[in-house]
């Protein structure tokens, strides 16, 4: 059994734990409210993007290279996951999605490229020995639109110089505080939108627009941007998803410690007394030693 | 017939401004670009300039960086890089992004001249909106 001191240790040990995971749980739901205040703000441009995009293209599927399907020889997915851990199992839930589509990928016989946003991902492909076209790290925390724009560029022009025939980002999607899903969705080449229904997207797909300076012009422009927007969009959910994950996994850890604070301290004072009921012991077996 | 236009900026940070207005004169790739309500549909690029609108007798300025508008006959729909009421244009700010672009343009050689030329193009557009002020 252990002594009284070992155990005193374990249970300031597990407190001082305790305090760390909570600060962390309170500084994580800072975080995510801004995440996702930044996340609903980016709402409204995104849809707006897509009804423009969906009334310019209309339905025609190869008016501007990157709406075209080319036969699929070299595909590239882009991992994005977090610079720090501690968050779940927010990071592995990604590379392992990851890793069964870059499989599935191979199976069929098409050369992969990787490009990766986050440490956590980095060192994984890295510790594997397989080769990244491009990493970003550093991203998280402060994330600015211009690193968005460097990551699209770097796609687009590689895919405009046929590097790559098709690109895929795979990312934790946000659903709610306590559940995030890994997602597999296609960047390019974009399928045209569906115009959305109702009165809020543009008057009507049949509508004629006049374009200035031509649609083409106006695709050639809009079409990299959403190719940004997107990404931007998905480093946004990634973002609020891995504070939440981080959320909820420091909250548990929280509460396993406070579990193991509670089992320490009864076996802490079940040892007390068994000490102190061994002293009392002592004393009395003393005293009827000197009777005799 | 519309009698009104409903105006929509929008940017990555959320709506700038929306609202029901009767006139709109916006910067547009090809030229200034005049907007009443019933406008013929029209899908146009926006260059770094100033939009205004007029509502009433009230008139109001924005700074546009870089967008599009799509034109029905009675909403205007502004997707913008970022837009700046004039009021709320932090003014310092341009005058120092200014001055950084007008260092890079002297050295090329080191610099991303488009880059630079952009910025330039931005903080002068933003110090000159800044000057108007909301008229009612």
């Amino acid at each position: 059994m252990a002594t009284l001191r070992d155990i005193k240790r374990r249970i300031n040990a597990v407190s001082n734990t305790k305090q760390i995971t909570k600060a962390m749980k309170m500084v994580a739901a800072a975080k995510l409210r801004k995440a996702q205040a930044r996340m609903i703000q980016m709402r409204p441009y995104a849809e707006k993007m897509n009804s423009v995009i969906a009334a310019l293209s209309g339905g025609e599927g190869d008016l501007h290279p990157l709406l075209v399907q080319r036969p699929r020889r070299t595909i590239e997915l882009l991992v994005l996951t977090s610079d720090r851990g501690l968050c779940g199992a927010f990071n592995s839930n990604v590379l392992k999605e990851a890793e069964r589509t870059i499989s599935g990928w191979k199976a069929e016989n098409f050369r992969v490229s990787i490009s990766v946003v986050g440490r956590k991902a980095r060192d994984y492909f890295k510790r594997r020995k397989v080769e990244m076209r491009n990493e970003w790290t550093g991203l998280s925390g402060k994330l600015v639109y211009s690193d968005v724009r460097r990551i699209a560029e770097d796609i687009i022009e590689n895919y405009m110089n046929e590097a790559i025939d098709e690109v895929f980002i795979v990312y934790n999607q946000f659903k709610t505080v306590i559940s995030q899903e890994v997602v597999v969705a296609q960047l390019v080449p974009m399928a045209p939108p569906e115009s959305e229904k109702g009165g809020e997207g543009p008057e009507e797909a049949s509508t004629v627009f006049i374009y200035e300076p031509s649609q083409q012009a106006i695709l050639s422009q809009l079409l990299p941007k959403n190719i940004e927007v997107q990404i931007y969009r998905a480093l946004l959910e990634s973002q609020a998803s891995e504070e939440a994950a981080r959320m909820t996994a420091m909250e548990n850890a929280t509460k396993n410690a406070d579990e193991m604070i509670d089992s320490l301290t009864l076996q802490y004072n079940k040892a007390r007394q068994a000490s102190i009921t061994a002293e009392l012991m002592d004393i009395v077996g003393g005293v009827e030693a000197l009777k005799g | 017939m519309a009698e009104k236009l409903t105006l929509d900026i929008v940017t990555p940070y959320g709506h700038v401004f929306t609202g029901e207005v009767d006139e709109i004169v916006a910067s547009g790739s090809d030229g200034e670009l005049g907007i009443l309500p019933d406008h013929i549909p029209l899908i146009t690029t926006l260059k770094i300039g100033m939009l205004t609108y007029r509502k009433g007798s009230e008139t109001a300025h924005f700074f546009v960086n870089w967008g599009y508008a799509e034109i029905g006959p009675d909403r205007v729909t502004i997707i913008a890089d970022s837009a700046e009421k004039s009021e709320d244009i932090d003014v310092e700010r341009a005058k120092k992004a200014m001055q950084r672009a007008e260092e890079r343009l002297k050295q090329i050689e080191k610099f991303d001249e488009g880059r630079a030329r952009a910025a330039l193009e931005r903080s002068m557009m933003r110090i000159q909106v800044a000057e108007k002020q909301t008229a009612r």
